[in-house]
């Protein structure tokens, strides 16, 4: 149990989507990252947020070409990243809705 | 970006009457348009591009705020308006609370970045306690107004 919950994985993504990180995507982000056990945030410059709040999402007012990083620390952590890093790099709210 | 500017401050709304979502979003609207923020012949197709975001996923963000907004090619800037509810209204938001605060903000069509900035800067204030119950008590605009001013000058987030 120890060992899984020291399991801290992060990936540098860019913001692919035009209109920036904004109240759609990013509610699309926070409902994935609630999916998953590990404590999610997300790093921009000197900022860190909590990847599963929308309100603290919204405070970084992250544009098109934005480098975050995303930081996942628990037992599933490898694949939150590898998930909420495709939502950053997805470029339209519809694409991402669609999926059943 | 701060407050002052993109709150028209003849359009703050500190008492809302309206008790349901669509009422809420045709109050501050039409406050805008009292204000001239916006044209009365742009009234009903705002409200309508308003009511239409909201259809796909409700902009109550949480701890009782929502951020109803559109695009809209009738603005040339960022305008917005700031409304207070004291009973609370159902705005399906995340969380399920009721909404007492609200921000609604109409963007010209080519601006994402401004309309990012003032997502920014509110959400930044909402994390703060106070600020949202200083909100929620102000009884008048130029309360809510002086409220933003200070907040413009970073009273609240440290």
């Amino acid at each position: 149990m120890a060992a899984s919950e020291s399991t801290k994985v992060t990936r540098s993504v860019e913001v692919k989507n035009p209109q920036g990180l904004h109240l759609r995507p990013g509610e699309v982000f926070s409902r994935k990252a609630n999916e998953f056990e590990s404590n999610i945030e997300i790093i921009s410059g000197e900022r860190r947020v909590d990847g599963k709040s929308l309100l603290d999402i919204a405070t970084l007012g992250a544009s098109q070409g934005t480098q975050l990083e995303i930081e996942a620390r628990g037992p599933d952590a490898e694949l939150a990243v590898e998930e909420l890093a495709k939502i950053l790099e997805t470029k339209s709210v519809d694409e991402l809705t669609k999926e059943p | 970006m701060k407050f002052s500017d993109f709150v028209t401050s003849t359009a703050i709304r500190p008492n809302l009457s309206a008790a349901g979502k669509d009422d809420v979003i045709r109050e501050m609207t039409t406050a805008l348009v009292e204000a001239g923020a916006i044209a009365e012949s742009e009234l009903e197709s705002t409200i309508k591009a308003i009511t239409k975001r909201e259809e796909l996923g409700s902009t109550g963000i949480g701890r009782g705020v929502a951020v109803p907004h559109t695009k809209h090619p009738s603005v040339d800037r960022l305008v917005g308006t700031v409304g207070v509810s004291i009973e609370g209204v159902d705005f399906k938001s995340l969380d399920g609370e009721k909404v007492h605060l609200f921000f609604l903000l109409i963007s010209p069509p080519d601006r994402p970045g401004d309309h990012l900035r003032a997502l920014e800067n509110i959400s930044r204030q909402l994390r703060d306690d106070t600020f949202c119950r200083f909100l929620k008590q102000s009884k008048t605009a130029e309360d809510i107004w002086q409220l933003l001013e200070e907040a413009d000058n970073n009273q609240f987030v440290s």
